[in-house]
Order: structure tokens, then C-alpha cells, then sequence
């Protein structure tokens, strides 16, 4: 298959390494990746902040972008969302309209694509760590993904995969509302983030980079362990 | 007691002061880890029982699409089922009273205990009548106002407002509750849950003898028979019913549903979704005052029915479903911003997810588009909502309709600079390598809003290059 990068733009700018690892997990499992530089935000800071006319004109640009493309695979359930639930509705009744249908269709978070498009559980990863799944809420609530980057993490050897108390608490992130709320916004890291570190693990393990930013902000500010990773990252590392 | 010019300042504040007032005791309640954690705890029991009822269902699922159905075709009939409801109703010998808003439902229950030359009123749980600051209003033309469930009696002695508007008190330890009853009503200090509530009972019971007018709420509206169900676990809302001369019952008109049988999927799903038992114990439905040759039950029966914006929220096609809900409080349950802000931040009547979805409709978007705000839209509300209720979303449409109708000038100039740069690609990325180069200087001068995010949370490094120059050396 002909994969085509979906970088969300704190990934281009923070986190580079987390698209290089979807690039090489993807190549790995022989298929061909592509990433289109045109590609810039997928306008859910308006979109969330209210400001739908701003993120249309950012949406329908998005959509033009990755015409074509036979899948679109990001490594962000947030950004993802925002792509396959809200444009469709954001650009119903616009000239995009159907080609955001499309998109949607052929757009995919990273760790669903690969278990539920490609059929793959195993990459052939070792991880040699006691981790811990962090579930983004966009993931878990609007694409409906909760077993899937489990069943990655249980066939990468030698990684110890442990629940937390909060499995589905929200780590507050939440785009703008964590600097207009930013005691609540907070409130809410120190809750999960409490929880995840009870499980003494070495690793949270993430697929959304905006909820690993807000974790490791809170973790390092607080002098606390452990440090989140991304999905993609554990299963790009180490070849077994 | 707040009097009627705070009454009205509490439901119309000047824009911006209701989001202050959020802001401010927000930021004083997250420092507040005891009371937090005590929330949390509290709520972890609710976690299991709910569960366990939730698995009793053959499908869960199944029964949230037949609970939000019967309610969504009664909302989208409420122009036939009203009717149909009030000539039922009043055929039974009950007389309903149609109030536009709070002003007019105060007066016509101030009207009512006039015309009954009441003295005083005993009251079982019932938000409208906080949405409508009945209590006060009452005190204020001198009547004697008691509250009989035992969290909004607990609620009362302590001079608050209800903390969740299922349980009431579900921030108060129980020394507390003990202290509190120590001093109003002079009991010896006990740490047994059973002999509080024997407390509170021994002292009420004698007060429902003593009322001429007992004023309840309203689960459901049933059109085809024409009965009120109220839904209790004390039996206190049975005796505000029976004992005083005249019966008062306050509803929205979005209660209604259509068929007697729709209760069938509802009330458990109710007691399951609202407090995770099996049926709540008392489910009682009332069809009118005392009939000919019956020997009990009120000389007459009142139903106050209140629009006071909910209309309005019928009008929006997009939102209206939100007139389904059942006020059983499991989106408060399971809302991170409910747990760690506590009941009171919000300053309404309705707390939490739906409570902030509802108020800017019944209460002024201006002045109440700050609770929408504050959410991360987790959907956790959504997911638990037994009627389905789209309240996430509904979250950011309220913020939608607020950016349209009343921008910041601030924020909207921010975000067209946005859409600008976000819809030029060689724009966007030189703004990206502005923004690597400049990180380490902005930590140090800490402009806002990344002073707010630097306050209590670090920001990584930039790293030396960004995605897309990787991916162009990579591809070479």
C-alpha cells in the first residue's frame, strides 16, 4: 500500500521522531510512504475555540492536500478525529463536501490502521519495559480505538503491559482550554498522570503526542517519572 | 437569605462576571486535594454499583437507544402531548399553570399559598425549584420553607445551594452532617449514617403534619393517563404529597412522555445511569387530589408548568435534544472537570456537562459560553448518557454560536492569522521555524497564554530540526 504522512504540526515542529517512526514501522511491513510538504494544520485549534468559518477555510485546504491519496495515516488520534468526524460535518454543504467524505474514508490513526487495514498485530518490536497504555480521549470516544494499540503492545517482546486506575480519564490537555483553563486543565493532568506513575512503569505509552505534552510537562515540572513514549516509537525501535 | 434583586443578579450577571467568579473559585477548589480526593472517593462506589446494574441489562446499548427514542419523539410532539397531558390531567381534578419564566412561576405559587391561606410548606427534591430560587422568594413574602429529602435538607442548615443535582450533599463528611444537626437541632454527635438519617426523619415528620402545602418536582409527565411519576428513596416525597392540604408540583415541559409504558425502559435506567441501583425505591405515580370517597391524599393538586427557555432550545434544531435529559447526573459522575472543580464553580443550577450545555440557552450564551469553554471535550458525559444526548459536542457548538454572536476581538483576530498562515504552506512552515528558534527566548520572557501553560507544566526542548527537513535529508 501507498501510505501518505499525516503530520500534525506540533509533531513537524516538537516531535519529529514521531513521524519518522510511523514512516519506518510502515516500511518495514513493505509498504511505500509518502509525505506531502503542502500538508500545514488541520485547523482544530478554531475548530475547537469556535471558530468554524477560520478552520473551514484551513479544512478544506487540508482536503485538497491529500487528494488521492490512498490512505492518509496519522499518528495522533486528535488530529485523526478531527479528519474523519468533524470535517465531514464542518464542510457539509461546501463545494469539499464529498471529497472530505472521502477523505474520511481513507484516513486512519496510526495504530488502528495497522491491526484493523493491515491486519498486522506483531511488527516484530522488542521493548524490554513494564509500560503502560495512556488512551487519548479522541481516540477512545471519537474513533472508537481501545484495543488496538493494546494488541501492538502485547506482541512486542519482552514489554510487560500494566493498566492503570484511570484508564479512561482525560489528561486535561484539551487544545486551548489548557491555557484558558489552565488550573483545571491542570487539576486534571495531576490525576492522570498520578495514576499512571502508581503503576511503576517505565514508559506511558501514547498515540497522541498533544496528551504526551501535557503528561511530560506536568511529569518533568513536578520531578516525577516516568516519561511518556509514542506508539509509534516503541514499535519502530529495537528489531527483535 | 438573598433577596430578589440578588435573585435576579444571580440569573442575569453582567457578561463577563459569571466566568470570573468561574475562573476564581475554579482555581480555588483544584487546591483543595482533601476535598477532591473525597469527591473521587465518593464517586468510585457509584463507579461499581453502576456497573453492576448496567450489566443486568440484556444490552445496555439497546436500552440507551430505546430510553433516548421515547424521549426524543415526545420532545419533537411536545405541541400534541401537552395538550393531551393537561386535559388528562385536569380530568383527574388537577389544574396546571403554564409559567413562561421564573418570575411568573414564583408568582403563581406565591398566588397559590395566598389563595390556600398557607402558612407553611414542606418540599421534596426538586431542581426546578432551585432553577427558579423558589425557596427564597417564599422566605421573602414569609412563609416557612422546608426541605424534606435529607441531602437538600442537610443543604438548607448549611445555607447552600445543592453541590450536585442528584446528591445534593455528596461533599459533606459525615462528622459534619453530624455538627451541622448538632447545632440547629441539638443532637448528640453520632458517625452512624442510619441514626443521622433517623435525626433528620424524627425532626421532619412532625413538620409534614404541620404543612399546608407540600411542593414536589416531577420525573416524568405521563400524556396518555395524565400522572405525575416522581422517582425518591426516602418515601419523604410520598408524605409532601399526602399530608398538606394542597399539592404543588413544579416541571419543565420537556418531561413529558408520551405512554405510561415508556417508564418501563426509563426508570431503570434512571436509578441505574442516576445512582447505580436497580430501581430507585420509591417510584409513585400521582393522577390528581383526593377523589370522591377516598380517605387520603391532597384537597388539591397544582402542576406549575415552566418554559423559561427551554422553548427556545426546542427552536434549535441542532441542540434540542438535549431537552431529553433525565436530570440523573451520571455525565457529572464522570466529568474530570466536575470532579476537580466541584459543584459550586459552576455558579448554575444544573452542574456539569449538561449543565453547561443547557444554561447559556436557558440563562444567556454571552454570559455562559465560559462553561462550554471550560472542557477538554473528553466525551466521557456522552458516552455515559443514558438518553444519548450529544452533550460534547453540544459543547462546541455552544462555543460555535458564542464566536459568532459574540467574539472576543482578541481571539478572533488570533485565529484569521491562524487560518492565514495555516493556508500557506511556505508561511506555515517559516512560522514553525520562528517558532523552534524563538522557544527557549518565549520560556524566558513567558508571554501569555504560554506563561499559563509554563506555570505548571515544562515544555520540551525544540529539537534542532523539524519533521519536514528530516524527511527531506531522509528522503535524499
Amino acid at each position: 500500500m501507498h501510505v501518505s504522512l499525516f503530520i500534525p504540526c506540533f509533531v513537524d515542529q516538537l516531535t519529529p521522531q514521531v513521524g519518522l517512526a510511523v514512516a519506518t514501522v510502515l516500511e518495514r511491513l513493505g509498504h511505500t510512504v509518502e509525505f506531502r510538504s503542502a500538508q500545514t494544520c488541520c485547523g482544530q485549534p478554531s475548530f475547537n475555540a469556535g471558530y468554524w468559518d477560520e478552520a473551514r477555510g484551513v479544512a478544506s485546504r487540508a482536503v485538497e492536500v491529500f487528494a488521492g491519496a490512498e490512505a492518509v495515516v496519522g499518528p495522533s488520534g486528535s488530529c485523526v478525529a478531527m479528519m474523519k468526524v468533524f470535517y465531514p460535518q464542518l464542510l457539509a454543504g461546501t463545494p469539499h463536501e464529498t471529497a472530505a467524505l472521502d477523505l474520511a474514508a481513507r484516513t486512519f490513526e496510526f495504530g488502528e490502521f495497522l491491526v484493523n487495514q493491515l491486519g498486522v498485530t506483531d511488527v516484530g518490536a522488542r521493548f524490554p519495559h513494564r509500560v503502560s497504555y495512556h488512551d487519548g480521549c479522541h481516540g477512545l470516544r471519537e474513533l472508537r480505538i481501545r484495543d488496538e494499540p493494546r494488541k501492538l503492545l502485547a506482541a512486542v517482546r519482552d514489554l510487560e503491559l500494566v493498566e492503570c486506575d484511570e484508564p479512561e480519564s482525560c489528561c486535561g490537555f484539551g487544545g486551548l482550554f489548557s491555557v484558558k483553563f489552565p488550573m483545571v486543565s491542570t487539576a486534571m493532568a495531576e490525576v492522570k498522570a498520578g495514576s499512571l506513575a502508581r503503576t511503576d512503569c517505565d514508559y506511558i505509552v501514547s498515540s497522541d503526542p498533544s496528551c504526551q505534552l501535557q503528561l511530560d510537562g506536568w511529569l518533568s515540572k513536578n520531578g516525577k517519572r516516568p516519561r511518556t513514549i509514542h506508539l509509534a516509537e516503541v514499535l519502530a525501535g529495537e528489531v527483535a | 437569605m438573598s433577596s430578589p434583586a440578588t435573585t435576579a443578579a444571580a440569573e442575569h450577571p453582567r457578561p463577563g462576571v459569571a466566568k470570573k467568579q468561574f475562573l476564581h473559585d475554579a482555581a480555588e477548589h483544584v487546591r483543595d486535594t482533601g476535598h477532591r480526593d473525597f469527591v473521587r472517593r465518593a464517586l468510585g462506589g457509584y463507579y461499581l454499583s453502576r456497573d453492576t446494574q448496567k450489566a443486568r441489562f440484556r444490552d445496555w446499548e439497546q436500552a440507551r437507544d430505546a430510553a433516548s427514542l421515547a424521549k426524543w419523539s415526545a420532545v419533537n410532539r411536545l405541541d400534541e402531548l401537552l395538550p393531551e397531558f393537561v386535559a388528562n390531567f385536569e380530568s383527574g381534578g388537577g389544574r396546571v399553570h403554564w409559567a413562561r419564566d421564573a418570575a411568573e412561576a414564583r408568582a403563581i405559587i406565591l398566588g397559590l399559598l395566598a389563595e390556600a391561606d398557607a402558612k407553611a410548606v414542606i418540599k421534596s427534591k426538586c431542581m426546578t425549584s432551585e432553577e427558579i430560587h423558589l425557596n427564597a422568594a417564599l422566605e421573602e413574602a414569609g412563609y416557612g420553607v422546608v426541605e424534606s429529602d435529607l441531602g437538600e435538607f442537610i443543604q438548607q442548615l448549611r445555607g447552600e445551594p445543592p453541590y450536585h443535582f442528584v446528591f445534593p450533599c455528596m461533599h459533606v463528611r459525615r462528622d459534619e452532617i453530624s455538627d451541622l444537626f448538632g447545632k440547629h437541632l441539638g443532637t448528640e454527635p453520632t458517625d452512624s449514617p442510619e441514626e443521622l438519617t433517623m435525626i433528620a426523619r424524627r425532626h421532619l415528620r412532625r413538620l409534614y403534619v404541620e404543612a399546608d402545602v407540600g411542593i414536589t418536582g416531577a420525573n416524568f409527565l405521563v400524556a396518555e393517563t395524565g400522572q405525575i411519576s416522581i422517582t425518591e428513596n426516602e418515601g419523604n416525597a410520598r408524605l409532601t404529597v399526602a399530608l398538606p392540604r394542597i399539592h404543588i408540583a413544579i416541571a419543565g415541559i420537556e418531561k413529558l412522555v408520551a405512554r405510561l409504558d415508556d417508564l418501563a425502559v426509563l426508570l431503570p435506567m434512571l436509578a441505574a445511569a442516576g445512582s447505580g441501583q436497580p430501581m430507585t425505591c420509591y417510584n409513585t405515580l400521582y393522577g390528581g387530589p383526593r377523589q370522591a370517597g377516598e380517605c387520603d391524599g391532597p384537597e388539591a393538586m397544582h402542576l406549575v408548568l415552566l418554559d423559561n427557555g427551554r422553548t427556545a432550545l426546542l427552536a434549535d434544531a441542532e441542540q434540542r435534544d438535549a431537552l431529553q435529559c433525565i436530570r440523573c447526573g451520571a455525565c457529572l459522575n464522570v466529568c474530570p472537570i466536575f470532579k476537580n472543580v466541584g459543584g459550586f464553580t459552576y455558579g448554575t443550577t444544573y452542574q456539569g456537562p449538561i449543565g453547561s450545555v443547557i444554561t447559556p440557552h436557558l440563562r444567556g450564551l454571552a454570559e455562559w459560553n465560559h462553561l462550554s469553554g471550560a472542557s477538554s471535550l473528553c466525551g466521557a458525559c456522552t458516552d455515559a448518557c443514558p438518553v444519548r444526548i450529544d452533550i460534547h459536542h453540544h459543547l462546541l457548538h455552544n462555543r460555535r454560536n458564542a464566536a459568532r454572536t459574540a467574539p472576543s476581538r482578541l481571539e478572533r483576530l488570533g485565529q484569521r492569522a491562524f487560518a492565514f498562515v495555516a493556508r500557506r504552506p511556505w508561511l506555515f512552515a517559516a512560522g514553525g521555524w520562528l517558532f523552534r528558534k524563538t522557544l527557549p527566548l518565549a520560556k524566558t520572557l513567558r508571554p501569555p497564554p504560554l506563561s499559563a501553560w509554563l506555570a505548571t507544566r515544562d515544555l520540551p526542548a525544540a529539537p534542532r530540526q523539524s519533521f519536514r527537513s528530516a524527511w527531506r535529508r531522509r528522503s535524499r
